[in-house]
């Protein structure tokens, strides 16, 4: 456990110092960005509250492509299903308000954007289940596509009639998610914590959470015990969906109001190397989204204080996945024994104490995707 | 002159001495020594695991020894890659087909001359096709694609390839009659001769004895990693077939032999026990006309029969890949034939999957513990109840019993002594033999009445394998039909009622487990045509 | 047009690259790094030679990440990827903002050149044979790489080490030397591709320039089954496709450019599910190859 923690934070902190000297040599200084940074995402009460705020739509997320990746099932199609589930969230939630009111319309329109977030995985996840059909590629295509649609609805028919730039009616702000106790949190938070550690329990303890794992750690043995791998594809992919369209709704009810047309904070990317970097653990992630979030609010203030554009956080995130993967190289190869074995001796062989060559789902290192 | 005068006359050409080679945990060439001569086939003989690959794979260049030297010519060598075996003259024959499906015969030819550079040039390749064509007796264009080619074809490329490089002084083919029709074999056999009077070393390994002894020149016996025996040209000469097999059967399974391996010893007492039958019961299992299409590069079924009843032990004997396993996923489940019919107690399993056939008490232990049996990340306890997912008492709504699941993984932890400090380890730091056991328990849970059991004792100690057979019979005993598959054919003759054996995904023939089983078990594993017990 | 050209450089190196057995999730990023400094160089020196080399130079760096971390640590290709596109993305946003925020410079006019009796055909003519040089190198190109996939040595050895790369092992080949410059040239003519998105087409940098072309890219040599003159047909497809609302608006008729947008990867979908049945791809692809590993 520790030693997890510690695998974690040794990239994060790689990072940041690898930043620190880009900023230094863009002629910015290091430590005035990073002090900066914690103390608006952190230590600032306003702040924090916005870093909190800021992780209710991510934390939906991470919950959603853990139930994926964890099956080995690569669902890059995060930021279709959450522009979707924001887009149709946005478009009926002014209508439902009026002829319904606001918990019937806060219900209803949740429920919509998880529908039709696990509605845009079908496809994909019908290729790949029974095709073999690269998932990657059918779920980026769905994104883009997805990203069109909600764009084309937001523009037309759900577009605003009052008059500027193109968005649906702003739904007031009383009539959005409760706040928390006088804070400026709101329900999302609650919804997004809740939808982790319901992950956490799906994965851990129940049937269905085992099935997925033994889907994606060894899709033979999945066979050998019994398992419907379609099924289990579909059902995976669809649960990722409904909990990344969900995150779209989240984000209107909660921060956003209404929708922008050309509204893409391209979330889905973002959140995929903090769950790896949590080693898809459900709550290791709900930390990482937690640090990132305060990363990332501290990190926009301070771009503005030292004029830098806060794509720089970009960069961030990128290292962050680089020197993960470096650091899981060495970890793993100090395992490596069993690799140069030839099959007629294997079975004479002590098992590894390391990964079993059938792969052990999109974990970093063994770089394997499931067989056709 | 004559070739044995020549061979006489002329020093080896390749000398291995003292070759030692280990993986963790194995040693898998025990400094084994080696003499190749020009002209002349050198079998090397020996069951799966003995080492043979893994030597070969030291001259062909993929490993290096961890101590030994070898000579070429009289001059000591490293061969340190692939390449280095090239250039120097070595060419390799693998067992499983290094050749690309998608490309066509000639440009899988053409893979890696000129050292990967420069314009493919066709028409010399053309050229020298037809020249190597003249040795083989070929049946097909230098453009057809080598995918769509029978094995046997594939096999002859595979032998062009390593010939390819003008020069080739020595050729090893390993287990290359694995996948020939009887024809395939004669061929093979004049394309020897052919390649023998060119000049060419030849080494062929095998575990066929009778291979050995036709083709051979010269026979080297291998045996856990140990050189145990060889027969040299004149003592494979003017002596009987019959003759030749028993010395090279002492020689492997001999007590001399056996002293010198220190592995396994001959189960003297065993190899004449049979199992204490009772009368037994009704039909368990029945297949019949079972076909199925295997998978690219393996064998499939062919009009399979088979009947199994309760109390009784069959066994399915023949070397590995002749469609035992895909035998086996048939019957669990795991793969549906195209044509024929499987019974469990009458019952037609045809729409039934993996789950229900078990509930109707048919299971499966498979011989690929770590790749399909359990799931390494998992604990003990996990992959105790992996075949019962979802079912109570371990799942309550669909929610873990943790306590219930543990208690039945401590039962069965105890009542098959796996050596574990409890049931939460990760099942990957276990050894080989206590899977296995924790696999039996697993399959033997909750009175099945049908198991197949896929090579039950491969690579598990004396003490083990024991310990697995003993529970076996102890259950065919209480009423259960087993099917036991094994290349092991003395642990088979210890075992069972009945031996059935398997070449090229039929049953080439039955055995009744009387005196003398053991010859006609061997004769009809490596019988060219199939052929009645 | 103009918009296939960028698809068509990058959709060649992957078609290659995949061959390989390597999957370029990050072809965005060479791409996005090929842009800027391709701009970079232009802008400075006043050289559209020089920037397309730079454009190379840059994409071939990204690449070489891609090369190092998974051909030669065999380290996971799809995470890698994802984190090439999030630096790049970041990084070239970050050096334009910092470089260009206030002078927000572009580029003259990129130079052309007119194939004389060409130029003369009705309509057409004029629009379509007249382009920069580049152009008609990248026409070049693709039939150059589809000779030497074919007809070379270097392109037997890259098919096999996507295919089966044990058999290109014993051949005596490196799989690993073929693969890292299998994805070096996928970096740099996706660099290439970028360095005229940022020259030719946009004259100018933009953060996120590419949208999502290199995604395209990927798709495009994955339907290309191998073949360049495939690649040749999708990068035209799609490249109209992603200009067709500029095209249908000179013939007067209006639509949305959403739609429009979205129509290559619908396109895509439609196609996948029609012929889910056919595998497309090389079967080592994505896979690290260990010697000795079955």
């Amino acid at each position: 456990m520790l030693k997890a923690s510690l695998t974690a934070i040794v990239p994060i902190l790689l990072a940041l110092g690898c930043m620190g000297i880009l900023l230094a040599v863009l002629g910015r200084e290091p430590f005035t960005f990073y002090a900066d940074m914690f103390q608006r995402g952190l230590f600032e009460w306003e702040g924090f509250q916005e870093s909190i705020i800021r992780s209710a739509p991510l934390l939906l997320i991470a919950a959603g492509l853990i139930v994926a990746f964890r099956a080995n099932l690569w669902n890059l199609g995060g930021d279709g299903q959450f522009l979707l589930g924001a887009a149709l969230t946005a478009g009926f939630a002014p209508s439902l308000l009026d002829s319904l009111g606001v918990w019937p319309m806060l219900i209803a329109t949740t429920l919509i954007a998880a529908l039709i977030g696990a509605a845009w995985t079908i496809i994909p996840a019908v290729l790949r289940g029974r095709y073999g059909v690269n998932e990657i590629v059918t779920t980026l295509m769905m994104s883009f596509i997805g990203i069109g649609v909600a764009n084309v609805l937001v523009k037309g028919p759900f577009r605003t009639d009052v008059a500027g730039v193109a968005r649906t009616d702003v739904v007031p702000f009383d009539e959005r998610f409760p706040l928390l106790f006088g804070t400026r949190i709101h329900l999302g938070f609650v919804i997004g914590v809740v939808a982790i550690l319901a992950v956490h329990l799906l994965m851990t303890r129940t049937s269905l959470g085992l099935r997925l794992r033994i889907l994606g750690a060894s899709p033979r043995a999945a066979l050998h015990a019994g398992l419907n791998p379609v099924r289990l594809t579909v059902i995976a992919f669809m649960l990722s969906g409904a909990m990344i369209g969900l995150s779209g709704a989240v984000e209107i009810l909660g921060v956003q109001g209404s929708f922008r047309a050309d509204f893409d904070p391209a979330y889905g990317l973002l959140v995929i190397p903090l769950v790896f970097l949590a080693r898809l653990n459900a709550i290791g992630s709900l930390v990482l989204v937690i640090v990132f979030s305060v990363i990332q609010i501290g990190g926009e203030s301070a771009a503005r204080e030292a004029e830098i554009t806060s794509d720089v956080l970009l960069v961030l995130v990128g290292l962050i996945l680089v020197f993960m993967a470096v650091i899981e190289y060495f970890r793993v190869n100090r395992g490596l024994g069993t690799a140069f074995v030839p099959p007629e001796v294997a079975d004479r062989i002590r098992p590894p104490g390391g990964d079993s060559p059938s792969g052990s789902g999109p974990a970093i290192g063994t770089g394997e995707v499931m067989p056709r | 002159m004559s070739p044995e005068a020549q061979t006489a006359a002329a020093g080896p050409l390749l000398e291995l001495r003292g070759i030692t080679k280990s993986f963790p945990g194995v040693l898998a060439n025990d400094r084994v020594d080696l003499d190749l001569r020009a002209g002349e086939v050198h079998a090397l003989l020996g069951e799966n695991g003995a080492g043979k690959s893994t030597l070969i794979s030291i001259l062909s260049g993929m490993y290096q020894p961890d101590a030994g030297e070898i000579r070429f010519e009289g001059r000591p060598v490293e061969i340190d890659s692939p390449r280095a075996a090239i250039e120097l003259g070595i060419g390799t024959v693998y067992q499983h087909l290094t050749l690309v499906p998608t490309l066509s015969v000639l440009e899988n030819l053409m893979l890696g001359s000129h050292g990967g550079r420069g314009k493919l040039d066709f028409t010399a390749a053309g050229e020298r096709f037809e020249q190597l064509a003249g040795l083989l007796a070929l049946s097909f264009s230098p453009s057809a694609r080598t995918g769509a080619l029978a094995l046997g074809q594939q096999q002859q490329v595979e032998i062009m390839k390593a010939l390819w490089r003008r020069g080739s002084r020595v050729l090893i083919l390993d287990e290359p009659t694995s996948m020939l029709t009887p024809q395939g074999y004669e061929e093979l056999r004049r394309e020897l001769e052919h390649l023998k009077a060119d000049g060419l070393s030849l080494v062929l390994i095998t575990h066929k004895l009778h291979e050995a002894i036709e083709l051979g020149d010269r026979v080297t016996v291998l045996r856990a990693g140990r050189k145990v025996g060889s027969l040299a040209p004149s003592e494979l000469q003017g002596r009987s077939e019959s003759e030749l097999s028993a010395r090279i059967v002492e020689m492997m399974f001999g007590e001399q032999a056996a002293e010198l391996a220190g592995a396994v010893e001959v189960e003297g007492p065993a190899v004449t026990r049979k199992p204490t039958g009772g009368a037994l019961g009704e039909v368990a299992l029945e297949l019949r006309g079972i076909a199925l299409e295997g998978d690219p590069d393996a064998v499939g079924l062919n009009n399979l029969t088979l009947e199994l009843r309760a109390g009784e032990i069959l066994g399915i004997a023949g070397v590995d890949g002749n469609g035992q396993r895909e035998l086996a996923e048939v019957i669990a489940g795991q793969r549906r034939p195209s044509a024929g019919e499987v019974r469990l107690f009458g019952e037609d399993l045809v729409r039934l999957g993996v789950r229900e056939r078990e509930g109707r008490g048919l299971r499966y232990v498979t011989d690929d513990r770590l790749g399909e049996g359990v799931v390494g990340d998992l604990d003990i306890a996990l992959n105790a109840v992996l075949k019962r997912i979802g079912s109570a008492p371990f799942w309550r709504h669909g929610a873990e019993r943790r306590d219930e699941i543990d208690r039945f993984a401590e039962d069965l932890v105890d009542r098959f002594d796996v050596r574990t400090p409890d049931v939460r380890t990760r099942i990957a730091t276990l050894s080989g033999g206590n899977v296995q056991k924790l696999l039996l328990a697993r399959e033997f849970a909750g009175e099945p009445r049908v198991v197949v059991f896929n090579k039950p004792t491969h690579g598990l100690d004396v003490r083990t394998a024991e310990f697995v057979r003993e529970r076996i019979r102890e259950a065919a005993a209480a009423g259960l039909a087993a099917l036991v598959i094994s290349t092991e054919i003395e642990e088979l003759v210890g075992l069972c009622n009945r031996i059935a054996v398997m070449s090229r995904g039929e049953i080439t023939g039955e055995v009744e487990n009387t005196a003398g089983a053991e010859e006609r078990i061997g004769s009809l594993m490596v019988s060219r045509t199939g052929g009645g017990s | 047009m103009v918009a296939a050209v960028p698809l068509l450089f990058a959709s060649l190196g992957e078609l290659v690259s995949e061959q390989a057995g390597v999957l370029n999730v990050g072809l965005e990023g060479y791409m996005l790094f090929g842009a800027f400094l391709a701009f970079v160089v232009a802008y400075n020196t006043g050289s559209e030679m020089l920037g397309m080399l730079a454009g190379i130079v840059a994409g071939a760096g990204g690449a070489a990440i891609m090369a190092l971390l998974c051909v030669r640590m065999n380290l996971d290709q799809i995470v890698v990827g994802i984190a090439i596109i999030l630096l790049a993305e970041g990084a070239t946003s970050l050096l334009h903002d910092a470089a260009y925020a206030e002078s927000r410079p572009s580029l003259d006019a990129p130079s052309e050149l007119a194939i004389p009796l060409l130029k003369e055909i009705p309509i057409l003519g004029e629009s379509l044979f007249t382009q920069n040089v580049i152009v008609y190198a990248g026409i070049a190109l693709a039939f150059a790489v589809g000779w030497m996939l074919h007809r070379s040595s270097a392109g037997l050895s890259v098919r096999a080490a996507g295919e089966r790369p044990e058999a290109l092992d014993a051949a005596g080949v490196s799989v690993v030397a073929t693969r890292v410059w299998a994805t070096l040239f996928a970096g740099g003519l996706a660099g290439l591709g970028g360095a005229y998105l940022a020259i030719v087409s946009a004259g100018s940098f933009t953060p996120f320039i590419t949208q999502g072309s290199g995604f395209i890219a990927i798709v495009i040599a994955m339907l290309s089954r191998g073949r360049t003159s495939w690649t040749i047909v999708g990068s035209v497809l799609f490249g109209l496709s992603l200009s067709i609302a500029t095209a249908l608006q000179l013939i007067g008729v209006e639509i949305q450019t959403d739609y429009v947008q979205m129509l290559p990867f619908i396109v895509v979908i439609v196609v996948l599910v029609l012929f889910a049945r056919r595998s497309y791809l090389p079967s080592a692809l994505a896979l690290p190859y260990v010697r000795g590993e079955k």
